[in-house]
């Protein structure tokens, strides 16, 4: 398979302001979010972040998808530079994450066609694409209903479909199912195993172990910022459970019997 | 580049102009608001004036024969009693007190005689007229004011040793296009530079600092869309609506003006050309822009709206000292003056509605204007590719 996205050795340092010490409970003004990560992702695959809380999964993500910028390092998708032409690499990219809202006001089909506008996609592909996104997830019932009046599952497939005006070659998802129910997340976990049937490559980040066994080909382990495992799905496993394994590894990296 | 610009700001005008929540409350009611509030002033003011319908209602007792002719000249009837009667004069105390009576006059016997007859030298205690009125009635006061005003007229004209302005011949040699131009130069700047800068207020935070607020300003970060296209975008959408609401609250202003000034029944006459009226478009234009760019930036500083109204309002009081300086005085420096913000569009306004406008005034404050909103827009840029300012938490 082609390599699609290669990530090297990415770098993110936040400063903390005085109340984000507080919350972390620490006195250091710096915090090392992301620390020399290095991956790649291949074409037609699902590619899985798999990491606690805090460990740098969504700042990895949030470089990626340019919305800010790397301290260090570099990622290339299909030759196209996250720090030098981001605004190339957005128009090859699919962004979704739960921090990204769409406007309560406007209805699913202004918001799909302003999307697509800002895309460049051309009326008659996008009335197609449209067509079928909205159809596969049910949102062409609630075409002129606003935002505002639909459910929290119908948003997020709403943003799915945004997401996807421009038909993307990579998907970057961040916490997929979070949030959602049982039978909205199913919907959304099935359309990332069509996206991948596409060709398309999929990234997501994810605590739920489970998910990552259902989706992903390969996964990358991180802890604190760092790259600790990147391979395969079985070969990550070693013949156990995903979360027995993680947490043998998250054991060995802190130093700590859980 | 410029469909994308034009693609937001389709986006943020059909928000604005789709939502009838917003496009009342920003662009209609201030003008209906300031025409009915202007209007009401002025029917208020000239109702305390006199310019009531309904005629006062007067008493007189022992009124002599120089009052007669004046409370005729004057156009005020009046019940007349020939002699006091202290029963009768009781009675109408009581009713000016039950407001169904405005005045009662009471003149000494012989009042004339006594008046010519009074030496001021002497000592003794001059004839008294008693003037019984009931003060919080609006109708009683003015018909009082009016009979003392009378009096005292009647009582410097009898010691009159010189006139001032004597005669039916014009003193006062302003041309009526002058007084206009007087009157709507004292106020209009002042009126819409607060008007501009709150069709800006109502508008701008809404646009950037809401966005942020809801998290949807991050979902046109992850498009191709560029930031100086979004900056641009943004700010030309909203000085379009701020536009709107500036040409309703102008013409609130305009139309309810004469309704305010011309209480006492005066008809004001308006002698500005079409091209005065391009001038004063290119200069609110300008002013909007410079507005809408300043407010955009205190926006994308905060993380809420609310907290973007917080960090506006000195720049608000900034700009309506400046717009107030406007009524007092006009620039007499040099065109460098002119390149002052705000202060340089005061004076422009003032210059326009006064007639004394001068063209290379018009083109400095304009230029400089777009020069500034130019570099506004460029630090907007600059701020939307900032994390800090993006994603403060």
């Amino acid at each position: 398979m082609r390599e699609l996205l290669t990530v090297n050795g990415l770098c993110k340092t936040f400063v903390l302001s005085k109340k984000q010490q507080r919350l972390e409970k620490t006195k250091t003004k710096v915090k090392v979010a992301v620390d020399n990560l290095s991956f790649s992702a291949n074409e037609g695959e699902i590619f899985g972040l798999l990491g606690p809380n805090g460990a740098g999964k969504t700042t990895t993500l949030r470089m990626l998808s340019t919305l800010i910028k790397p301290d260090g390092g570099d990622a290339v998708l299909d030759g196209i530079s996250i720090l030098r032409q981001p605004e190339q690499v957005r128009a090859r990219i699919g962004f979704l994450t739960s921090e990204l809202k769409l406007e309560d006001f406007f209805t699913p089909n202004y918001l799909f066609d302003f999307f697509s506008n800002l895309h460049h996609v051309a009326p008659q592909v996008r009335a197609a694409r449209k067509q079928a996104l909205f159809s596969r997830f049910g949102i062409d019932r609630f075409a002129e209903v606003k935002v505002a009046e639909l459910s929290t599952g119908m948003k997020q497939k709403l943003s799915l479909a945004v997401s996807l005006a421009h038909d993307p070659d990579v998907i970057i998802f961040d916490e997929p199912t979070n949030g959602l129910d049982v039978i909205t997340a199913k919907s959304v976990t099935d359309f990332l195993l069509e996206l991948k049937g596409q060709g398309k490559t999929v990234i997501l980040s994810t605590h739920i172990f489970s998910l990552v066994e259902k989706l992903c080909d390969r996964v990358a382990v991180i802890i604190d910022g760092k790259l600790v495992v990147c391979d395969t799905i079985d070969k990550v496993r070693g013949g156990r459970s995903l979360e027995d394994r993680f947490f043998e590894i998250y054991c060995e990296m802190a130093g700590a019997v859980l | 580049m410029k469909s994308s610009i034009w693609t937001v700001m389709k986006k943020e005008l059909s928000r604005f102009f789709g939502d009838r929540r917003i496009l009342f409350s920003s662009v209609l009611l201030p003008g209906l608001m300031i025409y009915v509030m202007y209007t009401f002033m002025g029917s208020a003011i000239g109702n305390m004036a006199g310019t009531g319908e309904r005629a006062l209602s007067i008493t007189a007792m022992e009124i002599p024969p120089s009052m007669t002719a004046m409370l005729q000249e004057r156009g005020l009837s009046y019940e007349s009693f020939a002699h006091y009667d202290q029963d009768e004069a009781d009675r109408r105390k009581e009713k000016i007190t039950a407001k169904e009576l405005d005045l009662l006059m009471v003149f000494p016997a012989n009042f004339d005689g006594m008046v010519a007859e009074y030496d001021i030298g002497s000592g003794a205690a001059a004839p008294n007229v008693q003037l019984y009125y009931n003060s919080a009635s609006g109708s009683s006061a003015q018909a009082y004011s009016q009979a003392v005003a009378m009096l005292d007229f009647y009582e410097s004209s009898l010691a009159n040793k010189f006139d001032v302005n004597n005669g039916q011949e014009t003193f006062d040699l302003a041309s009526e296009k002058d007084v206009s131009g007087q009157m709507f130069s004292s106020m209009m700047p002042l009126l819409l530079t607060i008007f501009l800068f709150s069709g800006c207020l109502a508008i701008a935070p809404e646009s950037i600092a809401g966005e942020k607020e809801r998290g949807t300003l991050s979902t046109l970060l992850v498009t191709p869309l560029r930031r100086s296209e979004l900056a641009l975008g943004k700010i030309f959408a909203i000085t379009i609506v701020a536009v709107c609401s500036a040409v309703s609250s102008t013409l609130g202003t305009i139309l309810s003006l004469p309704k305010l000034f011309g209480s006492s029944g005066e008809q004001l006459d308006v002698f500005y050309t079409t091209g005065d009226y391009l001038l004063l478009a290119v200069v609110i234009l300008s002013t909007v822009l410079l507005f809408v760019s300043m407010i955009s930036i205190f926006s994308a500083l905060a993380r809420s709206v609310k907290e973007a109204q917080t960090y506006v309002l000195p720049l608000m009081v900034v700009v309506m000292l400046v717009g107030i300086s406007g009524m007092f005085e006009h620039a007499s420096g040099g065109a460098l003056l002119y390149l002052i913000p705000v202060y340089n569009s005061v004076q422009c306004m003032s210059g326009i509605f006064s007639f004394e406008l001068s063209r290379v005034h018009v083109m400095i404050t304009v230029i400089s204007n777009l020069v500034y909103c130019g570099i506004l827009a460029f630090v907007l840029t600059r701020m939307f590719h900032s994390e800090k300012v993006m994603f403060a938490r």
